[in-house]
């Protein structure tokens, strides 16, 4: 109780954007590695703690369980010698140790050690200089550090996310840290707000919005309150999808009638048209090296996934079963296609694997819509529905661990989880 | 409120700048690393602009579109699910507001198509725009001007009818015909 009552009046007193989705963990991945985070010496001095933002992090992954650690004396340092047995005996695999320390111009100097408990030995550690509104990164920062010491893959923790709340009758997207801390709205209208889309360095998103009473493609940088036309033809604007260059984006357009994928820069200029069917070609989705453009089409009478070389060329189809295969997103690795396929009356994310050609239903959602790849290919973030409300969703792409995003008031939907940045 | 707490946001993030790594040597040997500073930029407010492309007058004969008597305040044609052929029984409506643009060469009309909210919002936009392009495809066979009408889709974006069961889906999956100033 007296913790639950010392973390609300931290997290109040630190913070000055109160952190906006909850998340809470539904299922957990069967191996987890116990880690064992003890308090840094001196974190006490800090408004907020960090270990406890870091425990929270490596949970949330599904492949970590964080240990209880009890009040140490003296407390250890990334400096102190370890005592491996002990913490043998508490069955941590790996341990942190780390302070923070007052520096005389206001910051803060972090540093931490990370142990591997079974070979006894150090496996790393880092100093970082922080001001006091730089708790959180830090933290993600660290966690990141731990996250790819053990399990040899990029850590997310320090990316971010962007999604559309509405409230009422009021559209926001809004971009916040992957944990959902630190909301900040980009863009609030009275009409709808769909498809954010990251910009490959992360410095720009581009989305759909029908503030003019019809569908148009912006781009707008993060930090710049903005909005930057891409397409607003004749007809409707929609579906963008950044080239991982940065240098062109996918659009569909109905300038020419029915929705088809033209290639634009990102200011606006030189649209070409990419595929000509009879029906409706959207959603497109680049593969990571730039090489295929996946899509939505219903030129075989359903709508089913294709692909087709970026440049331009003959559609390949992509997905047999059912008779609605929608919204493909391809792996950071190229691996996989994640998508929605319609099973029943229902509506879920599935993941199909490239090569065997095995489909994998990652859900048992009626209306999973929107999946979004993180950046290291290990989890998916989806929009759909619980209780009549809209949540964001996150598998992980064994279908293993799970995690709902939710927001106090309102309707969380079209999630984008945003590129490493360094 | 919002922005109060953007302009907070801001000043917190400007008193940081010029965050630098450490110098100094730690006991243990560890890396040194800056950490990043976090974005803080106030939201875009957006605010309507009238018709995009498709600013006209209301014609001479305007009172008929909202005579309830009469078929041009006969606006919408429904669709079956992820269908978009246009049923027999709308014919004669599509009819009717091909004669009034032949008959009234300055107004402009929008389509607007809708889907249902069920499946991709983007495959709703694209479905919602092949059922707007058929309405405006009659009508330019039966005589109205590709510069009179536009075809556009809102997708599942503004449903007429709340609700998650059949009834209101029907409701849904609609294309508009709209004069200028009722959109």
């Amino acid at each position: 109780m007296n913790k639950l009552l010392a973390a609300a009046l931290l997290s109040l007193a630190a913070c000055p954007v109160l952190a906006q989705l909850s998340i809470e963990i539904t299922g957990a991945g069967a191996n987890r590695i116990p880690i064992a985070i003890a308090p840094f010496a001196g974190e006490a001095a800090l408004p907020q703690g960090i270990t406890a933002v870091m425990r929270a992090d490596l949970e949330r992954s599904g492949l970590f369980r964080a240990l209880e650690v009890p009040p140490l004396l003296p407390q250890p340092s990334e400096a102190s010698s370890v005592n491996y047995a002990e913490w043998k005996s508490r069955l941590a695999d790996a341990l942190v140790l780390g302070s923070v320390a007052a520096r005389t111009d206001g910051r803060f100097e972090v540093r931490f050690r990370l142990y591997d408990v079974v070979k006894q030995a150090s496996i790393g550690g880092v100093a970082y200089t922080m001001s006091r509104d730089q708790l959180r990164a830090t933290a993600h920062r660290i966690a990141d550090y731990v996250y790819e010491k053990l399990t040899g893959e990029k850590g997310v923790f320090s990316t971010k996310i962007a999604y559309v709340v509405k409230r009422g009758a009021r559209f926001e997207l809004q971009v916040a840290d992957a944990d959902g801390a630190n909301e900040q709205a980009m863009l609030v209208s009275n009409e709808p707000i769909i498809s954010p889309a990251w910009s490959p360095n992360g410095k720009r998103i581009a989305y759909v919005s029908f503030q003019n009473k019809k569908p148009i493609v912006y781009v707008q940088d993060v930090e710049v309150p903005k909005q930057n036309v891409v397409a607003n033809f004749k007809g409707s604007n929609s579906a963008p999808a950044w080239a991982p260059d940065g240098s062109k984006l996918a659009v569909a357009l109905s300038r020419d009638g029915n929705s088809q994928i033209y290639l634009i820069n990102p200011d606006g200029s030189n649209p070409r048209r990419l595929s000509s069917s009879g029906g409706i070609d959207t959603e497109p989705n680049f593969s990571s090296d730039g090489q295929w453009l996946y899509f939505t089409s219903d030129r075989g009478g359903s709508p089913q996934i294709y692909r087709m070389p970026a440049a331009g060329g003959e559609a390949q189809r992509v997905t047999f079963e059912g008779s609605y295969n929608v919204s493909p997103r391809v792996s950071p690795d190229g691996k996989s296609l994640a998508y929605i396929m319609r099973n029943g009356g229902k509506f879920q994310a599935a993941l199909l694997d490239l090569n065997t050609r095995q489909v994998q239903v990652l859900t048992d959602s009626e209306f999973d819509e929107s999946p979004s790849f993180a950046p290291n290919g290990r989890q998916i973030l989806l929009a759909t529905v619980i209780g009549g409300r809209g949540v964001l969703s996150a598998v992980s792409s064994d279908g293993r661990v799970k995690q709902r995003l939710t927001l106090s008031a309102g309707d969380v939907r079209e999630p984008a989880w945003g590129p490493l940045v360094h | 409120m919002r922005i109060l707490w953007a302009v907070l946001i801001a000043s917190l993030l400007a008193a940081c700048a010029g965050t630098q790594s450490t110098d100094s040597q730690p006991p243990a040997a560890v890396e040194d690393r800056g950490v990043g500073k976090p974005a803080a930029a106030q939201p875009v407010e957006t605010r309507p602009i009238g018709g995009v492309e498709l600013i006209g007058r209301p014609a001479a004969g305007a009172a008929a579109l909202k005579d309830p008597n009469n078929i041009l305040s006969k606006r919408s044609v429904f669709y079956d699910f992820d269908k978009y052929d246009v049923k027999d029984e709308y014919k004669p409506m599509i009819e009717a507001h091909a004669r009034y643009l032949r008959e009234n060469g300055a107004t402009r009309m929008l389509i607007q198509g809708n889907t249902d909210e069920r499946g991709s919002r983007e495959y709703n936009i694209a479905l919602g725009q092949r059922r707007s392009e058929s309405v405006k495809r009659m009508l330019l066979l039966l005589g109205g001007r590709e510069d009179q009408v536009e075809a556009v889709s809102l997708g599942e974006e503004k449903p007429r009818a709340a609700g998650a069961n059949e009834e209101a889906w029907a409701q849904n999956r609609r294309s508009d015909m709209l004069y200028p100033g009722e959109y």
